[in-house]
């Protein structure tokens, strides 16, 4: 059997739904027993058949993808509760199983999915919908595109009056019908899972005034915006002084020395150099570019 | 980036990995040498080789056209698995010094991935280790996995256990002194815990120092 063909085959084996006790179904894809289907390919062992070794990866694809998808909807699965949720989730996966390299995108079609399969929210359509555009705007928010902050010394010699600013890439602004941003606090509230962030939201926390929603003719903002005063993190340019990856780099650079295949690649490791960047603002009509960063020669 | 999955690398996600691979100075860069992706659906897993010629040299391919893109070396890290194929033609260690020949990349050792496979499989865990390129090591991985009836699973929820710290010793005493990874990714134990772990490892490094050094 040919590389692209097993790997179909393999692929279609894992992908398929579990069944209510969470095993490998017995029926194939495509019908016919699965037990002849693995061991088409799969070798058995003195402890386990060919079956039960593919079931292994059956059920951690499973498991992973409907653990992940609980992980970024929490809001959601309270609106609709846990077993109608995972059902769901199930039913969504199969339909949309997951065309990104990262687990992130995974909801990514999940609202228009929840539109056109509005019997799984049938009885809480509006709210349910309107949870899972917060949530998944949060997910991008999480790890958007952020660019540097600005900061309130970058203005000093800037023009009131022929001033620009942009919004951050990553602030949404959402059209919503219930107060679902309280909603998920609430669920969320309790929740003493470590916190988890982006090197770019971490870096923004730094500058962010706190979690705050502003309010207008029944809009709901989403993120980033502080409820009075100026919020310097929703726009751009920066008051960071260093890389949020040096450190990082840093830290797992090699700690001791190279392989001799390394070594042979990689002449010499020299220490990270700091990230340099500019943000280019339009400040009526002339551009004014703005170092941020600590901007460093390479 | 699955290396061994049969389809061509996805250009717009080696595009924006190039990106950060030069925003960070990044020296080189690994990934498993496994395949997870077909038709442009992924299951987010490792999954096991065929060990097969022909997927030898389409991922040795693979890996290439990756470097060349990114400009950087490439190393490749062993998996654990839970099966194996019928239509393989080699062991695992002969498939990945066939691709690491072909590709003429690094390999990243995980000597836990070694075990749990070789519990799962009945092999020699001592001869995969002998049989892997020594200057080709670039890194190596140590973790925990979890023992169940009939099989291993690598869950990086527990000590190193050992037997992984005794095929520890013989991939330094091979590779020489070579940077070690302690991966703990679940059920973290306190600093102190992790910290002892890690220490362990140091202490089998620098005994393969002070050996050189006599």
């Amino acid at each position: 059997m040919k590389l692209h063909a097993l790997q179909r085959a393999v692929a279609r084996a894992v992908m398929q739904p579990l069944t209510r006790s969470e095993r490998m179904q017995r029926k194939a894809p495509g019908g016919g027993r699965m037990s002849a289907y693995a061991a088409r390919f799969i070798k058995p062992n003195d402890r386990l058949t060919s079956f039960e070794r593919l079931e292994i990866y059956n059920r951690q694809y499973w498991f992973r993808v409907l653990a992940s998808l609980a992980e970024d909807y929490p809001g959601l699965r309270a609106v609709l509760g846990g077993r109608r949720f995972e059902a769901m989730c199930k039913a969504y996966l199969t339909e949309c199983p997951s065309r990104s390299f990262t687990l992130r995108n995974l909801g990514a079609q999940l609202a228009a999915w929840l539109r056109q399969n509005a019997r799984w929210i049938s009885d809480r359509r509006v709210l349910a919908l309107d949870m899972v555009r917060l949530e998944w705007a949060d997910i991008e928010a999480f790890d958007g595109e952020a660019k540097p902050a600005l900061r309130s010394e970058d203005l000093r010699e800037a023009k009131p009056a022929s001033l620009q600013l942009d919004i951050q890439p990553y602030v949404q602004l959402l059209d919503l019908h219930y107060p679902v941003d309280d909603l998920l606090l609430e669920v969320k509230h309790g929740d003493d899972t470590p916190d988890r962030a982006s090197n770019a939201v971490q870096e923004r926390r730094k500058t962010q005034q706190g979690p705050c929603r502003g309010e207008a003719r029944g809009r709901r903002n989403l993120s980033g915006r502080s409820s009075s005063g100026f919020s310097p993190s929703i726009f751009a340019a920066s008051s960071r002084k260093s890389s949020p990856f040096s450190p990082r780099c840093e830290a797992e650079r090699p700690s001791s020395a190279p392989s001799t295949w390394l070594s042979a690649k990689v002449p010499s490791l020299r220490p990270t150099a700091r990230l340099c960047s500019t943000f280019v603002s339009n400040l009526g009509g002339s551009r004014l570019v703005l170092p941020a960063r600590g901007k460093q020669a390479r | 980036m699955y290396f061994g999955s049969a389809e061509k690398p996805d250009r717009e996600h080696l595009r924006r990995l190039k990106e950060l691979v030069k925003r960070t100075n990044t020296p080189w860069l690994s990934d498993h040498l496994c395949w997870g992706s077909v038709d442009g659906r992924y299951t987010h897993d490792l999954l096991p080789m065929p060990y097969t010629f022909e997927a030898a040299r389409l991922t040795a391919q693979k890996i290439r056209e990756v470097r060349d893109f990114l400009e950087i070396p490439i190393a490749v890290e062993n998996v654990s698995s839970y099966a194996e194929y019928h239509v393989s033609e080699m062991t695992e260690w002969e498939f990945l010094n066939e691709v690491v020949e072909r590709a003429d990349c690094g390999i990243l050792l995980d000597v836990n991935n070694i075990y749990v496979s070789s519990r799962n499989h009945n092999f020699d865990p001592l001869t995969y280790i002998d049989s892997v390129p020594a200057d080709r090591v670039a890194q190596i991985h140590i973790a925990g996995h979890s023992k169940f009836q009939k099989y291993i699973l690598d869950t990086h929820d527990h000590p190193v256990i050992d037997p992984v710290w005794k095929l520890y010793d013989r991939a330094i005493q091979r590779a020489g002194h070579t940077a070690t990874l302690l991966e703990w990714d679940d059920s973290i134990p306190s600093f102190q815990e992790v910290h002892r772990e890690a220490l362990k490892a140091n202490r089998f490094l620098e005994s393969k120092s002070l050996a050189v050094a006599v």
